[in-house]
């Protein structure tokens, strides 16, 4: 087999100085009601030829050659050359966490940049090297911000993303953790804040808010930081497109910065691999879960890099840990950094603007529902999502995603969203077709 | 064949030096170009509102296209790597990162698929996820598969909320895990997060479970074991089949932590000596690539009387059309968004495709030959705690070398010098002073002689020279970096002097 590389005389004589005349032998302390005496019931292996066939006929079956206005948490947004050229390199695709700082500077240098661009971008003091995405940064985030309070009830607004919200209910409820929700305004879109206010109590830990939220608007999380500030809670900012903070003040008043980078040279790729991130203020960084990398010198006083403040980590700390997130996502993490460097100060701004401009150019031509800023997603009321979809498909295109699965009162309408790569006439047409 | 060998496996070389992207910046300096927009520009101030609207981003990178590669290119040789040599991490199985894999999951039908696109366009990636389901059960004889979880970590605490799932629908979710003493950091700090008491429990004289205190621990109060079989000592557990009868007498399940799960593939599964419920690390036993800590995944495995409790969705074939149920009521939550790490998904399976069944029997075997071969070579000059039979790994202790002065640590960074990456250091932390060395299958015997000669030398230097050896590494670009300062002060960003 073309992966393991040996011969079989180079076999025997392995065997020969293990002392036993086949592998099986190797596997004889196993007891006997243990093993497995039959082959796998799985097909002999194949060649890289067939290997391919397979997937590309796979591939064959599904979206590829539509436009798509999905967005919705995963976004498309072109993925420069330079992010494969680099993540292709065996030196960081096929090495470990870099535990052993001597051999792995290149590993965590791109981290320190990446946790440097990081603070740059959401005006926190402070990011870890990554989390698995941000649907599982944000109950770290709220058990993080339980830990700094000593408090065990979080709000979350219901414009946060409703697979993040399941997420948080899920690690939650094992932990003692409320978990309470507050609405949106039905004409802006944004938090509703009165709500917030008769739910907030002393024993909030945190209050929760997404921006831009899930239908794409920028909401009211300073007035939401300022709410929780009165009453000893946290504000843990969510962010799910990170092209947005190119062109959007960071919320300084956040205490916690919980996101998603898929939007940064990640493919869609189905839902995973992302990268998550969580970013905070320099007071609770010892609160904080996940790999940190910082710099120190080397026995001959060089710069260098390593892992550091591991005391938090849970194989120095086991139960006591922070997180018990081991393997996270430091190639994924390494895109981003691509491609934040790819576009830079200029380039993201620009990149930022571009979106704001096509999502506003097809919320122009179809009225979207809520009154509030949005910047490239946007609720619009359709009557029949399902159909309009219909319709859309046949065109090629893939329409928004209809809002009945998690929000049963926007059942008549699809969340919309359009990017640099979506092309006026495929907006066009989808104008049309739901107008 | 031509009889030549390397004597050594490297040499010193020329390493290029690099500033951070932060201090090469330039004002005005570009690596990207934007189409012209096809549509009308909009003012942010005025879409957006102007409080709304950010000033520049301050000290974000500003470099050319060609400096941008340089940079990441540069950095990326100041890094060790599987595709330079064997990386011989205990544990963590650094095998070859075949890269078909890599191409196969950049397909554009793949890699482009958005998560909410209709199921009808879905199909294909439906596909890949019901025939590496179908597999991840053969191999491990276990019933159903949710292939949701990121990492192992995510894995572990799918399988203890699993448990406590069932345990709490017939009314208590019992109050500990029991973990023994050579367990993996994540058992315990999943435990912990999943709302149990953790109780450890010794390892017996032979590193394996104990099960006569077994018996005398398990109780009504027992929610499971967290068992890693092979264990971390790399020692298949003898008693596992017992040790899952005495937990289900009193009503508690097996979880076993499958990040050794290679050591097994082909040869026995998980589900045919009692376990309840097992994850599996993708990115180990299946050969997706590291990639410098991630990512993961970690697909859970479970018997029949845990599968309506898995998270939703999950993927159903109706007819001969795949869809997603959401209809779950006993299931535990989600555990994270969407249906998993579907990129590496498509790389474990195109492992598996690969090998065939045969082929991943013989991974197995090759496995664990290369461990015992280098046992065999190694135990002349290393302390071996615990001479029961070794599986895919082995674990010697620095007893020796501890005499004179020289600790795993400085052992394994002498390693380098040979240019090779460390062992793992100091686990499990019931070896005092642990060298654990997992060399995977896909070593050559030449590789592995170096590595072994490597070590001898080293062994050797430690007796005559252990000053050499205490101050290593000699021939990287930097030298031991200072980690207590690194902690006390922690600078975990790039600011302007």
């Amino acid at each position: 087999m073309r992966y393991l590389p040996k011969s079989d005389s180079e076999r025997r004589e392995m065997l020969d100085v293990c002392g036993v005349g086949s592998a099986e032998e190797l596997f004889s302390h196993l007891p006997e009601a243990v093993r497995l005496n039959r082959p796998l019931a799985l097909a002999p292996g194949i060649s890289e030829y067939e290997i391919v066939d397979y997937f590309r006929e796979r591939a064959g079956r599904t979206a590829a050659g539509y436009a798509s206005f999905l967005g919705a948490g995963v976004y498309a947004h072109y993925r420069p050359v330079l992010v494969d050229t680099v993540v292709s390199r065996g030196e960081f695709l096929t090495s470990y966490t870099p535990y052993q700082a001597e051999i792995a500077q290149g590993t965590l240098t791109a981290i320190f940049e990446f946790q440097t661009m990081l603070c740059q971008l959401t005006g926190m003091d402070v990011a870890n090297a990554g989390m698995w995405d941000g649907s599982t940064a944000l109950p770290e985030a709220a058990m993080m911000a339980a830990r700094a309070t000593g408090k065990g009830r979080v709000l979350a607004a219901k414009s946060v993303h409703p697979e993040y919200r399941e997420v948080l209910r899920t690690y939650a409820r094992h932990q003692g953790m409320a978990v309470d929700e507050f609405g949106y305004d039905s004409e802006t879109g944004t938090v509703d804040l009165r709500d917030l206010e008769s739910k907030i109590d002393g024993l909030t830990a945190a209050v929760i808010v997404q921006s831009p939220n899930f239908f794409g608007i920028v909401d009211q999380a300073r007035e939401a930081a300022e709410m929780a500030h009165r009453h000893g809670a946290l504000l843990i900012l969510v962010f799910t497109e990170a092209v947005s903070l190119g062109l959007l003040e960071p919320v300084r008043e956040a205490d916690i910065v919980a996101g998603e980078l898929q939007s940064f040279a990640i493919s869609p790729s189905f839902g995973g691999p992302y990268a998550g991130v969580i970013a905070t203020k320099d007071k609770f960084v010892r609160q904080m879960p996940g790999r940190l990398v910082g710099q120190s010198t080397d026995s001959r006083g060089q710069r260098a890099f390593c892992l550091t403040l591991a005391t938090r980590e849970q194989h120095i700390r086991r139960e006591k840990a922070t997180s018990n997130i081991c393997t996270n996502q430091a190639l994924v993490a390494l895109m981003a950094t691509v491609f934040m460097t790819v576009y830079g100060k200029q380039g993201l701004r620009e990149l930022a603007l571009q979106n704001l401009a096509k999502a506003h150019y097809l919320a122009g031509r179809l009225k979207p529902r809520f009154g509030g800023k949005f910047f490239n997603e946007f609720v619009a009321r359709v009557g029949d999502p399902e159909a309009c979809n219909r319709a859309l498909l046949e065109k090629k295109i893939v329409g928004g995603l209809p809002l009945a699965r998690f929000y049963p009162e926007l059942a008549d309408s699809v969340l919309l969203c359009a990017t640099e790569m979506s092309r006026r006439a495929d907006m066009d047409t989808v104008a049309e077709v739901l107008r | 064949m031509s009889g030549k060998k390397l004597e050594r496996k490297a040499n010193t070389h020329l390493s290029p030096n690099e500033l951070l992207l932060f201090e090469r910046s330039s004002p005005g300096k570009r690596a990207y170009q934007l189409p012209e927009l096809d549509v009308p520009a909009v003012d942010a101030a005025e879409a957006l509102g102007a409080a709304n609207v950010r000033a520049e981003i301050t000290g974000f990178p500003e470099v050319s296209e060609v400096e941008a590669i340089r940079h990441f290119t540069r950095l990326s040789t100041w890094n060790y790597a599987i595709d330079y040599g064997m990386y011989p991490l205990g544990s963590c199985t650094m095998k070859y990162n075949p890269r078909i894999n890599e191409a196969v999951a950049r397909l554009e039908g793949l890699a482009w698929a958005h998560p909410y696109q209709p199921e009808s366009l879905s199909q294909g990636c439906l596909e890949v996820m019901e025939r590496l389901e179908a597999a991840l059960a053969e191999i491990t004889g276990m019933d159903a598969i949710t292939l949701q979880p990121s990492a192992g970590a995510q894995g572990e605490l799918t399988g203890i909320l699993l448990v406590r799932a069932l345990l709490e629908s017939q009314g208590n979710p019992r109050k500990k895990i029991l973990i023994p003493d050579s367990a993996h950091g994540t058992n315990p700090a999943t435990a912990a997060i999943a709302g149990y008491a953790v109780e450890n429990i010794r390892s017996s004289e032979t590193g394996v479970l104990d099960v006569s205190a077994l018996q005398r621990i398990v109780n009504e109060d027992v929610a499971a074991l967290m068992v890693t079989n092979p264990n971390t000592l790399g020692v298949f557990e003898e008693n596992i089949i017992h040790a899952a009868a005495i937990l289900h007498a009193k009503g508690a399940m097996l979880y076993m932590d499958g990040a050794n799960m290679n050591a097994l593939v082909g040869v026995a599964r998980p589900g045919d000596f009692g376990v309840d419920v097992l994850h599996l690390n993708l990115h180990k036993t299946f050969s997706t690539p590291h990639g410098g800590g991630g990512p993961g995944s970690g697909p859970v495995a479970v018997k029949k009387h845990l599968e309506p409790f898995l998270p939703a969705p999950r993927l159903v074939r109706t007819g001969g059309r795949l869809h997603f149920d959401y209809c779950r009521e006993k299931a535990i939550g989600r555990v994270r968004a969407f249906y998993g790490n579907f990129g590496v998904l498509v790389r474990a399976l195109a492992y598996i495709l690969a090998h065939g069944g045969p082929g991943l029997r013989n991974a197995t075997l090759d496995a664990v030959m290369n461990a015992v071969y280098i046992r065999k070579k190694l135990e002349p000059y290393f302390d071996l705690p615990y001479p029961s039979p070794n599986m895919h790994e082995v674990v010697f202790s620095d007893e020796r070398q501890a005499k004179l002065g020289v600790r795993t640590g400085d052992l394994a960074k002498r390693l380098i010098d040979y240019g090779f990456h460390p062992y793992t250091v100091s686990f499990p932390l019931i070896v005092h002073g642990a060298l654990m060395i997992e060399p995977t299958e896909t070593e050559s015997k030449d590789e592995l002689d170096l590595f072994i000669d490597a070590m001898i030398a080293i062994a050797k230097e430690v007796e005559t020279d252990p000053q050499l050896v205490k101050t290593a590494p000699h021939s990287t670009r930097i030298g031991r970096v200072d980690e207590v300062a690194a902690a006390r002060k922690p600078v975990l960003k790039w600011t302007p002097e």
